[in-house]
């Protein structure tokens, strides 16, 4: 087995058994990564000099016992739109172009903390508004599952480096479903953490009532370890929860598949109605339904329940993120760094700001801006940016109760799989609705794990999503784990299954 | 001429007294090199994050209840967009929604009589940072050292109907607020910044006149006249069958006369929305009782204590709480020495005579109330000449000596010894035959004269009735 077909907490255990080293580690991502990139693009920053560099000091911090911890040495690349100090950090948008953060988000200190070494940067939707990275003004990522297909977004290149074996483990980034869609297209694991979880410090933000960075990984154990070293209280974040009530933090990876399988006795598992009903393909809708029935083998209460609400959500969700982002992005104004239009003799303050931003920004982030501005204008704040307040309050209210009833809801994180690239882009209203399965975790903010079950019949993965009520990401990697065993190795299933991944 | 009524509303933004800023912590230091106070998160860096200052919230709550102000137990950031260079982010987080206080109301005093201004709102918020324009270069330049600063706004009602009460109201929030030490509030410095909103209507009408609002005003002189020059502006206009349009306008202080900014009809909107940065600020009863008892004495309670403990005048006692740390000083000292008067009587004559020579504001003087208490002791009990006490405190001045130990090596402790003053009144006796034969002669006057010889012998350290004294036996002899 070469070393980038491995999982990360494998190679941080290899790494600290002395069967590699970290530089090695890194060498192997580098190489395959040369070989992918032309077909893949996950990466928009790659320096691997750079990269090397940082190797080979993990690689002392382990030998000198600084680094102990199951990821030290361990290779991980970012989204795009976490700061890195040093490394460009452009949200892949023109109007960032160029931009080297003077300092380093919490997330990317913490990794650099345990000894993991930040790869380079991934590619994602601009500023994370698009499903497919598309949007990206740097071009799209392909699927490696299906170059003619989106890998799913914003977070396509994080997936995409992780499904094509060109890194072992990555950061995303999810607003309305930007780790969780796109773990799902590119069949990996994801996890958006409950609000508050994770450190929003240093990610440059969309919508910041709703966004949260997560891990990204080849299987369970991945994200939780990484989990692991992201779930410390910040205070450079407000908006960042203290303590680590449950949070799992024992064993990584649940021990042996036996034991992560009796996770599943006496576990309530609720499948809203409305998230395999109409508008979701027929093989979604039929892995739900598989998982659901392998939860009940293994002694799980398993059934599917109303939910609600489900016609506001979509609504609710674009009009708050837009709202939010509309003022977020303001500070992207040619002043103080990115881009700044040319200037004629005759311009004056206001002529440079619309060159730099109409010029800066892309159709998708031009188009949410107006959304936003709209929706908080004066007349028609109470309208729209209060009714959707109002909406998610209710949304809160309903996963409240579900949370009463069940331990976890599972669901799916798309309700079709990869698309064919170009289509979203000539339909956003689309693309927006694509959202659906997604969206209502992160207005209750609530976890969401999604991970890989089966293929379709094209041989593109099905993933499923796991939700949990707020902070309690124990029980979704309880269940996580269990539905992991049930399924066996991800590599048997799809090559059983006649797929081809990269 | 018809009668007129001004009615007349104040916004005062306060900047307060943190040593770091509201959302980060950089240090709120006046005067640094531009941009040299920032990080990124007062510099609109993507991806910072603001996080309170929790002093800010103490001081807002302090300034709240010292201005009789419910305080609002959950209160909110809301977030006010617009684009301009001084202002990082595009937006300033301040509070639109749910201010930090509310329904307050402060007490004046003016030769109309006492009268009661009611308080809007507080709210906290940011400062934006400064702009440059540089005339010779084709650009201009922007400092965020001031980005981030801490404010207070203080909204009143339109309650005051004089530019004699306008003053007045801003010296009662000037007082309070520096008693309480939240902030320095120097209108010229721009610590403390008031916007005035005027209308008028003939007297005895029950509705409001159309408003303006009037910037720029940096001193209680500009202030006055805005006020007064407004209330013409607008009267005039009125007379003339014409009307008055809601707009605000720039007051021009060299010109004493204003001109219009900005019109109803362009007026922005800001697109107010609660921060989703920051969480809702709640206060709970344990905070509240915190600050309240950590509430200082005010302007007010200091006068009584001067006049009814201590037996000051009422002018005396106004003198000395013109600053809170004055009033401080006066009070240390004064229990300390137990002598009132005369902790008056050094601190408001050598002390202000000294610091308005000097140009020293009183938070910066230099000697501690335990020293200026060791010299008034000194003097209590006769070991110091008036003379030797103001070279004493003279050095107290420049660099807070201790007194007992510089009388003791500059040897400026009165002569007490006999035979020294005995052979000083000799010498004088000796080199001044002439004024003794007349004193002899019976001209008495000279006998003051011959006391400020030997004053002049002892380096103005004897006693002055020893003097006389020992004179008077020699002389008799």
């Amino acid at each position: 087995m070469k070393i980038w077909e491995m999982t990360a907490v494998s190679i941080g255990e290899r790494i600290r058994q002395g069967e590699f080293t970290s530089e090695e580690a890194v060498r192997s991502f580098l190489d395959r990564t040369e070989g992918e990139e032309e077909r893949i693009h996950a990466f928009v920053h790659l320096d691997g000099e750079a990269a090397i560099r940082r190797a080979r000091e993990a690689d002392r911090g382990i030998r000198e016992g600084r680094y102990a911890g199951p990821l030290a040495g361990v290779p991980v690349a970012l989204k795009d739109n976490i700061c890195t100090r040093g490394i460009p950090t452009t949200c892949c948008s023109k109007i960032l172009a160029d931009f080297v953060p003077p300092y380093s988000a919490t997330v990317a200190e913490l990794l650099e903390r345990a000894g993991a070494v930040i790869l380079g940067k991934t590619n994602m939707d601009e500023f994370a508004m698009g499903s497919t990275t598309e949007t990206s003004c740097f071009g799209p990522t392909k699927n490696p599952w299906d170059v003619s297909r989106a890998p799913g977004g914003s977070s396509g290149g994080s997936c995409a480096a992780v499904a094509a074996g060109e890194a072992p483990a990555a950061l995303g980034s999810d607003t309305g479903g930007s780790i969780r869609q796109p773990a799902s297209w590119c069949g990996v694991t994801g996890i958006k953490p409950t609000y508050g979880r994770v450190s929003r410090y240093g990610l440059i933000a969309y919508g910041s009532s709703l966004d949260q960075i997560g891990p990204i990984g080849r299987d369970v154990s991945d994200c939780a370890a990484l989990l692991e070293i992201l779930a410390v209280h910040d205070p450079r974040d407000a908006t960042s929860a203290a303590g680590k009530n449950g949070f799992p933090g024992g064993p990584i990876g649940g021990g042996k598949p036996e034991e992560a399988l009796r996770g599943a006795a006496g576990l309530r598992v609720g499948i809203p109605e409305a998230y395999i009903g109409e508008g979701t393909d027929l093989a979604v809708r039929r892995g739900i339904l598989q998982a659901g029935e392998a939860l009940l083998q293994a002694g799980a209460l398993v059934e599917t329940f109303s939910l609600g609400l489900e016609d506001y959500v979509i609504p609710a969700y674009y009009t708050i993120a837009s709202a939010e982002a509309s003022s977020n992005l303001a500070r992207f104004d040619g002043v103080k760094y990115g881009r700044r239009a040319e200037k004629a003799p005759e311009d004056g303050l206001h002529e440079m700001y619309k060159k730099s931003r109409t010029e800066g920004f892309g159709p998708e982030v031009r188009r949410r801006i107006l959304l936003g501005t709209f929706a908080l204008s004066s007349g028609y704040y109470d309208a729209y940016y209060l009714k959707a307040l109002k909406v998610r309050t209710l949304v809160q209210k309903a996963f409240d109760r579900a949370f009463e009833k069940y331990d976890v809801l599972l669901a799916p994180a798309a309700p079709t799989t990869a698309s064919r690239l170009g289509e979203s882009l000539s339909d956003p209203l689309k693309m927006y609705l694509g959202d659906i399965d997604t969206v209502a975790a992160n207005l209750a903010g609530i976890p969401g794990l999604s991970m890989p079950w089966c293929l379709d019949e094209a041989g593109l993965p099905v993933g499923i999503q796991i939700m949990g009520n707020r902070f309690r990401e124990d029980l979704v990697f309880r269940a996580a784990f269990a539905c992991e065993a049930l399924r066996g190795s991800w590599a048997e299933v799809w090559k059983r299954e006649g797929g081809e991944c990269s | 001429m018809k009668q007129y009524e001004t009615i007349i509303g104040l916004e005062v933004h306060v900047e307060l007294a943190t040593k770091t800023k509201i959302f980060c912590g950089c240090s709120t230091r006046f005067g640094a090199a531009p941009n040299t106070q920032t990080c990124p998160v007062c510099a609109g860096f993507p991806g910072a994050l603001p996080v309170l200052n929790r002093k800010v919230l103490e001081f807002a709550l302090a300034a709240g209840l010292a201005l009789n102000c419910q305080v609002n137990r959950y209160s909110r950031f809301d977030r006010k967009n617009y684009f301009y260079p001084d202002n990082p982010q595009n937006y300033q987080i301040s509070q639109l929604y749910l201010p930090i206080c509310h329904d307050g109301e402060v007490e004046i005093e003016t030769a109309a009589g006492r009268k009661v201004i009611h308080i809007h709102e507080i709210h906290m918020e940011e400062d934006a940072g400064k702009l440059i324009h540089d005339e010779w270069g084709d650009c201009s330049l922007v400092d965020f050292n001031r980005s981030g600063v801490p404010l207070i706004e203080i909204v009143s009602e339109p309650d005051m109907r004089s530019a004699d009460e306008v003053v007045a109201y801003l010296e009662a929030l000037r007082d309070t607020l520096q008693y309480l030490k939240v902030s320095d509030c120097k209108l010229q410095e721009g610590s403390m910044r008031a916007d005035v909103n005027l209308s008028v209507r003939e007297a005895g009408s029950e509705t409001f006149g159309v408003r303006t609002e009037m910037k720029n005003l940096n001193s209680f002189k500009a202030i006055v006249h805005a006020v007064e020059g407004e209330r013409e502006r607008q009267i005039e206009l009125l007379e003339e069958g014409k009307k008055v349009t809601q707009e605000t306008r720039r007051w021009d202080e060299n010109k004493e006369s204003s001109h219009p900014m900005r019109s109803k009809e362009d007026a922005k909107d800001y697109r107010y929305f609660p921060d989703p940065d920051l969480p809702p600020v709640t206060v709970s009863e344990e905070l509240l009782a915190e600050i309240r008892s950590r509430q200082p004495m005010l302007r007010g309670e200091w006068e009584r204590w001067m006049r009814e403990v201590w037996g000051l005048t009422e002018y005396e006692a106004s003198v000395l709480t013109s600053s809170v740390y004055m009033a401080e000083l006066f009070g240390e000292t004064a229990k300390l020495s137990g002598n009132g008067r005369r902790t008056a009587s050094w601190l408001m004559g050598e002390t202000m005579r000294r610091m308005r020579e000097e140009e020293v504001e009183p938070r910066d003087l230099k000697f501690s109330p335990e020293h200026l208490a060791a010299l008034i002791r000194a003097e209590d009990e006769g070991r110091l000449t008036p003379h030797s006490a103001k070279k004493v405190f003279a050095a107290m001045f420049q660099e807070d000596v201790d007194p007992e130990q510089y009388m003791e090596e500059q040897g400026l402790a009165v002569v007490r010894d006999e035979k020294v003053l005995e052979e000083a009144v000799d010498r004088v006796l000796a080199r001044c035959a002439k004024s003794v034969e007349e004193y002899m002669g019976g001209k008495e006057k000279v006998f003051s004269f011959l006391v400020g010889q030997v004053m002049r012998e002892t380096r103005g350290q004897a006693d002055a009735e020893s003097v006389r004294r020992t004179l008077l036996d020699k002389l008799k002899k």
